[in-house]
């Protein structure tokens, strides 16, 4: 774990062309540390192995938006006047334990006493949404595997993608079923990754680069733990309270967006995520993917690194990475024909558990 | 904390709301709730709360066939994940029990019944609670292949 999150961390450092000794604080993303490999006090094991080891450094948990979590505090740590140069990091070590378990210490992140005891798992619960979301919008199967496909495809471009190789609809379509009606492909895996960005104020930045990356707003919103309170189950509400604050902050709007990297945990979580963040109306989703433009090259291409799907999901450090992918494709630095042509706003939206934890984050050049 | 490694007091704590689905009303603004709440969301200080038992019928909301589970649950495999309403209006996630897993639907009527939830491995805990069956009766009469514990 703590070789990920120090190759992540030293690239950051040289790219940012910072020295260690800049670093005023640290916040880092991970889910449970403890359960995957046995360690706590992640933050502080980091700022150690990085060679910072007077630097503050707190761990940020709120399950799989843990990154996203440490990004808004981080960004708060900076905008308060408190630290001028601080790293939001995440990282999670996830393959040392076997399938089941890890599906065990996943469904930590959804209600324990009230879902998970009772034999929920998180590809399930997903599941109930996706199931409810066919019956109240319809939903093509096909749908879901496109998302899939698309995911696979933008995988293979990313050279820090989990999954390189491309998929067809079919293959999608006859994998095995994982709960119903997810399959194999609507399932994200069980990935090790870290990620890094160094945040400070944009005076500080630029004696350092002449093309900063602007954050322009972040926002978090939380929503009942479990399923069981939500009135509507095609709805993350979070999301949608998220998304609200982060656009009016931001001051723009949702046509100005030429990258969006969304909470594609489940290929049915990719729909929703669209559909609560403004990009399209609630159930029309499928059109997007019916005409393709959620590829680099269509109207709104989301997920240009993989996403979770092939880019993999760490958990923890998820939340970063997508800033990561975003930075790069605003930077114009995206590698193998998979950047946006003159890409100036990008969107992040990492989410917790079901919909518990949402942040969205806005980025601009 | 895993199922599978849970200590007695954790599972001694739920007892009697997972034995009788338990839950909680709020008797200023009339609300149910499942799981049981300290506090009424809508009413927060100025609501009131209290235990009630709930009926144990409803209809299914959603559900799914879980075919990779956690270690605890793999006897069961495949089995059924549902979303159930109450007639009180809470939802509640369970297994549906005593039928085909391909005979569920939503809208399907059902009712609680008490029953094995898991097993620890190595003498550990037997945990028990509800799950739900149709409320048609099929049940009773016939042999399903499906009944869980």
């Amino acid at each position: 774990m703590k070789d990920l999150a120090w190759e992540a961390g030293v690239k950051a450092v040289e790219e940012a062309g910072i020295s260690g000794k800049d670093i005023e604080c640290i916040v880092f993303g991970n889910m449970s540390g403890g359960l995957f490999v046995g360690q706590e006090h992640v933050a502080a094991l980091v700022a150690d192995f990085l060679g910072l080891n007077s630097v503050p450094a707190t761990r940020v948990e709120a399950a799989c938006a843990s990154g996203g979590a440490a990004f808004l505090q981080a960004y708060m740590a900076v905008a308060s006047g408190m630290y001028d140069i601080v790293v939001a990091g995440g990282v999670e070590k996830m393959t040392d334990v076997g399938a089941g378990q890890a599906t065990s210490i996943l469904s930590g992140a959804m209600d324990y006493e009230w879902e998970a005891y009772f034999g929920a798992t998180f590809p399930s619960v997903y599941a109930l949404m996706a199931r409810r979301y066919m019956h109240e919008h319809g939903l093509k199967p096909e749908t879901l595997a496109k998302v899939a496909v698309k995911n696979h495809y933008h995988g293979s471009l990313n050279p820090l993608a989990h999954f390189r190789n491309r998929i067809t609809e079919d293959e999608a379509l006859s994998s095995p079923i994982v709960a119903d009606p997810l399959r194999r492909y609507d399932c994200c895996p069980v990935s090790d990754g870290a990620a890094c960005a160094i945040l400070a104020p944009l005076e500080v930045a630029r004696k350092y680069t002449d093309a900063p990356i602007r954050v322009r707003a972040v926002a978090q919103a939380s929503d009942t733990l479990s399923l069981l309170g939500r009135g509507d189950l095609c709805t993350l509400r979070a999301t949608v309270k998220a998304a609200g604050r982060a656009f009016e902050e931001a001051n723009l709007g949702r046509e100005e967006v030429d990258v969006v990297e969304v909470h594609d945990c489940f290929t049915i979580a990719e729909l929703l995520a669209l559909e609560d963040l403004g990009f399209c109306k609630k159930g029309e989703a499928w059109k997007l993917y019916d005409e393709g433009q959620t590829y680099v090259g269509g109207k709104l291409p989301v997920n240009t690194d993989g996403g979770l799907k092939a880019g993999g999901h760490a958990v923890g450090a998820t939340g970063i990475k997508q800033v990561v992918e975003v930075v790069r494709q605003l930077r114009g630095e995206a590698e193998n024909g998979r950047q946006v042509d003159g890409a100036e706003v990008g969107l992040t939206h990492n989410v917790g558990g079901t919909g518990a934890t949402a942040v969205v984050a806005i980025l601009s050049r | 904390m895993a199922v599978s490694s849970a200590g007695i007091p954790q599972h001694w704590r739920t007892i009697k709301e997972r034995y009788r689905l338990l839950g909680a009303h709020c008797e200023r603004c009339g609300s149910n709730y499942f799981p049981p709440r300290n506090v009424c969301p809508r009413c927060r200080r100025r609501g009131k709360m209290a235990q009630v038992e709930f009926s144990g019928k409803g209809k299914v909301y959603s559900y799914t066939v879980v075919n990779a589970s956690s270690k605890a649950f793999e006897q069961y495999m495949p089995y059924v994940v549902a979303l159930v309403e109450l007639d009180e209006g809470p939802r509640v996630l369970s297994q549906i029990v005593d039928c085909k897993p391909e005979e569920v639907k939503i809208g399907m009527e059902v009712e609680a019944c008490f029953r094995k939830i898991f097993e620890q491995e190595d003498g550990g805990i037997i945990s028990y609670g509800f799950k739900f069956r149709p409320s048609d009766g099929s049940w009773a009469c016939r042999e399903t292949g499906q009944r869980s514990s």
